[in-house]
């Protein structure tokens, strides 16, 4: 292995290349065996696979180096018990706001980490491309950050306050059903996509540092059944989050609409 | 008109273009760190010549990444959509559909390592042997679990866009399958099985799904590519609580 990949330790090109590979060979398989067609450009087509593979390789490598380090050490400096003033005698709902850093940290590491999620940059794309430009492509990803960034913050609060998980996702999935019989029908589908691209290689690795952190220094909880939990907020709350965008979008269109024919009335 | 290759004047400004908005997206991220450190913790940057780097390769991974996409992966994925359209046939589309789904997600890093730490939760609620082979298994088992799911959501998903079903009633019986297995779930394994919608799609396979599904919605007649096209990854971020859950029950 070492032999084969002599740079793996500056550019993880290798395990980059294992995570394409399985997709590289179904996509080929597919084309020559069942559709039997040649691929139009395949030059560009291969040198933008190139391309995904190197960037991805440096973006992870980069990620590693200097923002994962940092980010879980502050994820667990911030959950500290000496940070947290989590004294065995108090009862630790009492003085929440010395969790204060805590939730304005999950809730801005939430947003920060969406913003840099490269499949969301994809997804945006391609929705701005497809609604011919109706769909901004820096609003769906605002939206979707600050949806994952109340999904955090909310989840540190779950296992702060150590409320069961399931109570908070089905309590979600009934706002997500109401807002979804009111919501502009084009919104829909790229909304409920939006929640399960958001948890992608920036995002994961940082709430985990901050689920794993949380669960072991609180009190009375289990890291092993208590630090999982936070990627399903961060997933659940930018449907909600993009669907509320496209809501008051719409509503904002048709106040301006009626502004726009009141002094025709007159 | 003119032909031939851009000047190299038109292109170094795209390269720039391409950098600054890399840097926007990450702008965020360092801002928060960097505050973090210096205002709440009050603490050095250990490694500053490190973090620069760091930061560099960053921007230049996703500048390459996101020009990538435009050149590869996104028309790749609309070309085959038109491909499998044109050639007509439903059991090729969704064998191509579930095989998709299935292959990007058994080999996903971050599945093996959920699958890994699960199976030692299980081993410590004494559902399985603590033996580090009844481990083994047991995440195996899960990782082909959550895969069969991606893959059979992948499925349902072209099937939708083929037929033009709505998404929100796919969607709510979804999430009553969720609700009912949460009852009747064992307590630990459900952190893991919502978490595992989260984690199964990765940087590769969410553009190659999201071209996929708008390519077949544009290539069928009557289809909207907004409305139908998206909803794909939605499945395959559903599926899986469904099936770890169930997966939770039976062993």
């Amino acid at each position: 292995m070492d032999t084969l990949c002599p740079f793996e330790h500056i550019l993880p090109l290798c395990a980059t290349l294992g995570d394409v590979l399985p997709i590289v060979a179904i996509l080929i398989g597919f084309q020559v065996l069942v559709l039997r067609r040649p691929i139009a450009n395949l030059r560009r087509v291969l040198a933008g696979m190139l391309l995904v593979l190197a960037g991805l390789a440096f973006f992870i490598q980069g990620l590693e180096t200097a923002l994962f380090p940092l980010g879980k050490l502050m994820a667990a400096q911030l959950t500290a018990p000496e940070f947290l003033v989590i004294d065995a005698e108090a009862d630790s709902q009492s003085h929440w706001h010395a969790y204060f850093w805590l939730y304005l940290f999950a809730f801005s590491i939430g947003f920060a980490t969406t913003i840099a999620e490269p499949s969301l940059i994809a997804v945006a794309i391609k929705a701005n491309q497809v609604s011919a430009g109706a769909i901004d492509a820096w609003g769906l990803r605002i939206a979707v950050a600050i949806g994952v960034a109340v999904g955090i913050a909310l989840g540190a609060y779950r296992i702060v306050s150590g409320t069961p998980l399931h109570y908070y996702i089905i309590t979600g999935y009934v706002v997500v059903l109401i807002q979804t019989a009111f919501a502009p029908r084009s919104i829909v589908a790229l909304a409920y996509d939006s929640g399960g691209v958001t948890t992608s290689t920036v995002t994961v690795p940082l709430v985990a540092a901050l689920g794993l952190g949380l669960s072991s220094n609180i009190p009375g909880r289990n890291p092993m059944l208590d630090g999982f939990g936070l990627i399903a907020f961060a997933s659940l709350f930018p449907i909600m989050s993009v669907m509320g965008y496209a809501q008051l979008s719409a509503f904002y269109t048709r106040l301006v609409q009626r502004r726009k024919a009141q002094p025709e009335d007159h | 008109m003119r032909s031939g290759p851009a000047p190299l004047k038109t292109l170094l400004w795209q390269a720039i273009r391409a950098l600054l908005d890399s840097a926007r997206d990450l702008a965020p991220i360092i801002l928060v760190i960097a505050f973090f450190q210096l205002v709440v913790l009050r603490a050095p940057v250990p490694d500053f010549a490190d973090l620069l780097l760091g930061t560099f390769l960053v921007l230049i991974g996703l500048t390459l990444f996101v020009q990538g996409l435009k050149l590869g992966l996104f028309p790749i994925g609309e070309a085959m959509a038109w491909d499998f359209a044109r050639k007509g046939s439903l059991f090729w589309l969704l064998a191509f559909a579930f095989s998709l789904g299935f292959g990007t997600t058994v080999a996903e890093p971050a599945l093996i390592a959920v699958a890994a730490e699960a199976a030692e939760v299980a081993a410590r609620g004494g559902m399985i042997d603590a033996a580090d082979e009844a481990k083994a298994d047991y995440a195996e088992g899960l990782r082909l679990t959550v895969a069969l799911a991606v893959g059979l959501a992948i499925v349902i998903g072209v099937l939708r866009i083929l037929r033009g079903w709505p998404i929100q009633y796919l969607i709510i019986g979804g999430y009553l399958g969720v609700v009912i297995m949460t009852a009747f779930a064992p307590a630990e394994i459900i952190g893991i099985a919502y978490d595992s919608g989260g984690v199964t799609t990765s940087t590769i396979t969410v553009p190659l799904v999201t071209a996929l599904g708008v390519g077949l919605a544009s290539s069928i007649e009557g289809r909207n590519p907004v409305t139908d096209g998206f909803g794909l990854i939605a499945f395959a971020s559903l599926t899986p609580m469904i099936f770890v859950m169930g997966y939770g029950i039976l062993i």
